[in-house]
């Protein structure tokens, strides 16, 4: 009797410590928007929601190295692409059953987020980055190189997928829900102590390793950690388009991501996943008018850095926090 | 418990630390002084493990640790505060020791529990023996120079050292904070039992709480000894103390 008592209240703390109410209200309300929306909306903007899931994913598994760890992963896309890639090749190169596709996906991206990582954290800062790009890159080119396996630079089309994720709202609804088990999971691991831990060695690996943290076995953790999201990031864009090609590996979505981090907010959770929505919403409602649209984005992240070095999130957060000291000194 | 054997240390060929020696027994106090350059943070560097030594032998606790990274040393028991403020600055006061207690008690690669739930006495511990309690959720990074340097002091307590090492504990402090903090040291070694090795130019902060005092000057040590026997030393009042005596 006793150990149930115990687990059950061991649970409700877990959760009035995790989730406070203030703060979960405005996300089970989008939640639930976001369920009802496809029978709601044209088509087309259910895929770009739907596309803004996965790229929120990939750059929100971006920010828990950049963000949280503070280390130059400067070209996390690869990841993506491996991922992507290994489920796209396992459906259509061999006869193995599905959900091999979808449990080999994350595995082999964090399988050379290992092996890239246990390179890069023995270097510092730029050199770490500068040679994630190179390896990065390297895998791009073989992707690009291999044709008979990879089908080169037109890619895989054409993937087969079961019929609950033929129609373009179930797979959907099939994002939107591996997307917030990830969130999820990912939110514990911000909060843990793991995650306290590789915030502090973003902020000062040098004191981390004198109160006895071995810096690079924690950053390589979480190299490891942030590569798998990234391949269930590559393992949803199958699902959603249908197809793989080199694009996906390429050093600018690198970049493109990188970006949403910085216009969401590194040092908050939920920045990355609302950095994707903007970028994107820009790239397809200004992109309508003009193909200049990255002009406007490059004008935002201007007055950006200039203006909200902590990013959109920041700022939202920072006015929230405000309020709530100042309804707590009202209290007083 | 520490024995620091003529360890040498250079940088492009210049001579930091050079010759140097010294004896820390468990429960003393031991000061390090010595002019700027001296080569006082040099020799902490090397007994933490910040550095490397060209030659020579450290034995803490009748094992070699020269040349041991800085996390294992840590692990061994010797933990240390900085001359320059170096902390997590932005996590909150609260977060800045309990990451150390954390790392202390093997708790850093804990996935799935929330952090607000750990080590919560252990932290407020420290924190209300240094006198942080009041500001235990302000961000670190905007605590006033005095509180960030007593924070310095209490993330080294948060590995429960049983040497600790503090590299100018007072430096910048306002005098009510410096008495303050030489009251804490005073308590640490007292109350904790801890074994205190610390450097500082405060010259009467370090005659009234040290029970021994090394000299150092131009890398090599001159002379290790009681504070009396210290003053009267005719190399260090040429070398150092000059008219403060």
């Amino acid at each position: 009797m006793q150990p149930y008592r115990y687990t059950e209240r061991k649970v409700h703390a877990l959760f009035r410590n995790i989730f406070n109410l203030k703060s979960s209200g405005p996300i089970v309300a989008l939640f639930i928007i976001l369920l009802i929306l496809p029978p709601i909306i044209p088509r087309f903007y259910t895929y770009i929601i739907a596309l803004m899931f996965v790229t929120g994913l990939l750059a929100m598994s971006l920010n828990m190295v950049v963000g949280h760890g503070g280390m130059f992963q400067f070209h996390h896309a690869a990841f993506y692409g491996v991922g992507a890639y290994t489920f796209a090749l396992i459906l259509t190169k061999t006869s193995l059953p599905m959900w091999v596709g979808f449990v080999a996906g994350p595995m082999v991206a964090a399988f050379v987020g290992l092996l890239i990582g246990w390179f890069c954290v023995r270097l510092s800062r730029l050199y770490f980055g500068m040679l994630q790009i190179s390896l990065g890159s390297l895998i791009w080119a073989i992707v690009f190189r291999w044709y008979s396996l990879t089908g080169g630079d037109d890619g895989i089309h054409g993937i087969p997928m079961p019929s609950i994720l033929s129609s373009l709202t179930s797979s959907y609804y099939f994002i939107l829900i591996v997307l917030t088990i990830c969130l999820g999971g990912m939110y514990l691991i911000f909060k843990s102590p793991f995650g306290t831990t590789l915030q502090a060695i973003r902020d000062n690996p040098q004191r981390c390793e004198a109160v006895g943290v071995n810096v690079r076995r924690h950053q390589l953790a979480a190299i490891v950690i942030a590569t798998f999201f990234a391949g269930i990031a590559g393992i949803l864009f199958v699902v959603l388009e249908r197809s793989v090609f080199p694009d996906l590996l390429f050093w600018v979505l690198s970049l493109e991501i990188f970006i949403m981090c910085l216009l969401g907010g590194w040092f908050t959770f939920l920045g990355p996943m609302l950095g994707a929505a903007i970028t994107m919403a820009l790239r397809t409602f200004v992109g309508i008018y003009t193909e200049y649209w990255t002009l406007i984005l490059g004008i935002i992240l201007i007055l950006l850095i200039f203006f909200l070095p902590e990013g959109v999130m920041g700022l939202i957060t920072e006015k929230f926090k405000g309020q709530v000291t100042s309804y707590m000194q009202e209290q007083k | 418990m520490l024995r620091v054997d003529s360890i040498k240390k250079s940088f492009d060929g210049f001579l930091a630390v050079n010759e140097a020696n010294l004896v820390v027994k468990e429960g003393e106090v031991i000061a390090v002084i010595g002019p700027n350059g001296a080569g006082k943070t040099t020799l902490f560097n090397l007994i933490a493990g910040q550095l490397k030594p060209d030659t020579g032998r450290i034995i803490f606790k009748d094992e070699d640790i020269a040349g041991v990274p800085p996390y294992e040393i840590c692990k061994k028991g010797i933990s240390r505060s900085f001359q320059v403020v170096n902390i997590f600055s932005r996590l909150t006061v609260f977060e800045n020791v309990q990451v150390a207690i954390l790392s202390h008690q093997k708790k850093t690669f804990k996935l799935f529990s929330p952090t607000k739930g750990q080590v919560i006495q252990e932290t407020s511990d420290i924190l209300n023996n240094v006198g942080l309690t009041d500001k235990a959720n302000s961000i670190s990074g905007s605590l006033s120079h005095g509180d960030q340097k007593v924070l310095e002091i209490a993330i080294a307590l948060g590995n429960r050292p049983e040497l600790l090492i503090l590299d100018e504990p007072t430096a910048g402090m306002s005098p009510e904070e410096t008495s303050f903090t030489i009251d804490l040291i005073n308590r640490l070694s007292a109350e904790l039992g801890l074994t205190i090795l610390f450097c500082e130019h405060d010259m009467e902060l370090v005659f009234s709480i040290a029970h021994k005092i090394m000299v150092m000057q131009q890398g090599r040590s001159i002379i290790q000894a009681k504070p009396d026997q210290v003053r009267d030393n005719k190399e260090v009042q040429e070398a150092y103390l000059g008219d403060l005596v």
